[in-house]
């Protein structure tokens, strides 16, 4: 039954990891940008939802409503201003770029912040547990689970059944075909940020409220979302899902083995998927 | 004019007098523990550092288009190598040096069998995700102190020097040799067969491998190189450090970011960019060190603005404006009789 739980509360913890890691595979996706920055946003995000309870005195969850549209712009912003500038054939400019953003952002965060770890208030919430066949389940890990869920799902309809997820795939398929049918590729690719930053928010919001946080996290988080990305297979929404899902299962079972293997065996399994299947589990996108 | 009067050559007047020039700050530079502070040598022996860090980042990078955010991963491998051979394997720290080194080539095989699966930026993430193994798994090992580390034991220090000047002195010049075998290293590789066929794959991977070249063996090959020698400069640094924990010994800014600042900002895919690079990044931080985070954000901003308005970085502008090398590497077409004027 330990083993049960451990299993139940790693896939639990996967959903976290898929917020962090669907920003990314969105990104990949639409214009194969790999943002060194991303784990940095997550971790931005958390202190915007910091600041949003502590000046508005809201409640983590309804700081969503600030801190989704803020992180959104930012990216539209972020996309429009920098980013676009570095997209073409050299893949070192957008990888250097978003290195120093991600420096720039993690000192700004201590500047402003300070390097002690802060965390979200969100009352009963975080001790809420209810028992399902024998377990007992926290209300805050199996909400962070729909909510992936519900975020990939909504991605996913996006993608395949909305104009602007035609336009999504349009540009990623052949941007300069893209353009000659009257798409602005450069606002295209801003929306892409913008969506991905939103979902971003989310999962900053996620983990303030579920962990304690400091500045220097960011490159952590980005490990993780990445490394769903390429468990599940480059440009599958919900594979990215699966891959959290499997680190997740890991780290808990290697805490449950020696707290110390925790992180190590997240990161063995993703070694060994990456020399038995170099495509992930499920891919999409070929190279 | 016929075609004989003209010959191909990589050497220039400019390239003649850089070489003499260098040899001479070289000379000036061995003996400056006659001249220099201890405060001075201590700084010069940290630029060197990381000039030869900066040297093989850019060999991988701005040569072979490996770029990795992951090599703290050798850095803080070959620190911890030479405290365990010193420690429990009784080796003289200079050997420790060179033993780490071949243990860097040694494990960076499967590191590169591995990683070489992904492509271009997941490259860049996966070899992060390398070092965090390495510096998990070196955080487990308790007789090198765990998670908090240890402390170079006294007599090992002492058997390198018994007097205090001795030390400082030695790690100077091995900090100074360090970084002109990293650069003399690069660049007769670049010079090299090898080396040609690297320049290639820089320039256009695609004609580079319709031209027969092995891409795959080439990269593999620079990558090893590459482990190697930052796992011996890694030794160095943690030897003059005496100390080392995991944080320290894996850090991604200590080793990694500012190391690709210094090579962005001097100009990638040149030896002498990192050259630049150095002395630009010490000469910012020991005027705005005391700025703390600001520094950073300053130098993030600085590399930024490079990266989109000169991505071949400053000394890639001065070659552009005067048309210049320092290192004999590119060939020019020269006509041999230049006094007759016809």
């Amino acid at each position: 039954m330990e083993w049960v739980n451990a299993v139940v509360q790693g896939t639990l913890l996967g959903g976290l990891y898929a917020l962090f890691a669907a920003g990314l595979s969105l990104i990949f996706g639409v214009m194969r940008l790999v943002n060194i920055a991303h784990g940095d946003l997550i971790v931005l995000a958390a202190y915007l939802g910091l600041s949003a309870t502590t000046l508005l005195g809201l409640h983590p969850l309804a700081a969503l409503l600030v801190v989704v549209p803020a992180m959104a712009i930012m990216g539209y912003v972020l996309q429009r201003a920098i980013l676009n500038q570095t997209l073409g054939k050299d893949i070192l400019p957008p990888l250097l770029v978003t290195f120093g953003l991600s420096v720039i952002i993690q000192n700004t965060l201590l500047e402003a912040y300070s390097a002690d770890p802060q965390k979200m208030n969100a009352g009963a919430l975080e001790t809420a547990s209810f028992s399902a066949g024998g377990l007992s389940l926290g209300v805050l890990p199996v909400m962070t689970f729909v909510i992936a869920v519900g975020v990939i799902a909504g991605l996913q309809w996006t993608f395949y059944r909305t104009a602007l997820g035609r336009a999504f795939r349009a540009t990623s398929d052949n941007q300069e075909i893209a353009q000659l049918m009257g798409l602005n590729r450069r606002h295209i690719f801003g929306l892409a940020m913008a969506l991905a930053l939103a979902v971003t928010a989310i999962a900053g919001i996620m983990l303030g409220i579920r962990t304690s946080f400091d500045p220097s996290i960011g490159g952590g988080r980005l490990i993780f979302g990445f490394e769903a990305v390429i468990i599940g297979g480059l440009g599958n929404l919900w594979g990215t899902l699966v891959g959290g899902v499997i680190l997740g299962v890991a780290q808990t079972i290697g805490a449950k083995i020696d707290p110390g293997w925790q992180l190590l065996a997240g990161h063995l399994v993703f070694l060994i998927i990456l020399a038995v299947r170099p495509n992930g589990l499920f891919p999409r996108i070929g190279e | 004019m016929t075609p004989s009067d003209f010959h191909v050559t990589r050497s220039s007047s400019v390239t003649k007098i850089a070489a003499v020039l260098g040899l001479l700050i070289l000379i000036i530079l061995i003996a400056a523990p006659y001249w220099a502070g201890r405060a001075d040598m201590r700084l010069m022996g940290e630029l060197f550092l990381y000039l030869a860090l900066a040297s093989l980042w850019n060999l991988m990078a701005g040569y072979a288009g490996l770029v990795s955010v992951g090599q703290q991963a050798y850095v803080g491998f070959g620190g911890y190598m030479l405290f365990a051979l010193t420690m429990f394997g009784g080796v003289h720290p200079i050997g420790a040096i060179v033993i780490a080194g071949f243990f860097g080539a040694l494990i960076a095989v499967p590191v590169a069998l591995l990683i070489f699966r992904l492509r271009g930026a997941y490259f860049a993430i996966g070899t992060w995700v390398i070092a965090e193994v390495f510096r998990l798994s070196f955080a487990q090992v308790s007789v090198l102190g765990g998670g908090s580390g240890s402390s170079l034991p006294v007599g090992i220090v002492r058997s390198l020097s018994s007097s205090r000047a001795g030390r400082e002195h030695l790690s100077y010049w091995l900090a100074l040799a360090s970084a002109v075998i990293v650069i003399a290293a690069v660049y007769f590789f670049l010079r090299s067969r090898n080396g040609l066929a690297l320049t290639a794959i820089r320039d256009n991977e695609l004609a580079a491998g319709s031209l027969g070249i092995d891409i795959w063996r080439t990269k593999f090959v620079v990558y090893i190189v590459t482990a190697a020698l930052t796992s011996m400069i890694g030794a160095l640094i943690f030897l003059q450090k005496l100390r080392i924990s995991p944080d320290a010994a894996f850090s991604v800014n200590d080793w990694t970011a500012f190391v690709i600042f210094i090579v962005v900002i001097g100009g990638i895919g040149t030896i002498e960019g990192p050259i630049i690079g150095t002395l630009i990044f010490f000469a910012l931080r020991e005027t705005l060190a005391d700025l703390g985070t600001i520094y950073l954000m300053v130098l993030g901003v600085v590399a930024i603005v490079i990266m989109l308005k000169a991505p071949k970085g400053i000394w890639g502008l001065i070659r552009t404006r005067f048309d210049v090398e320092l290192f004999p590497l590119s060939y020019r077409v020269k006509h041999s009789q230049t006094a007759q004027k016809d």
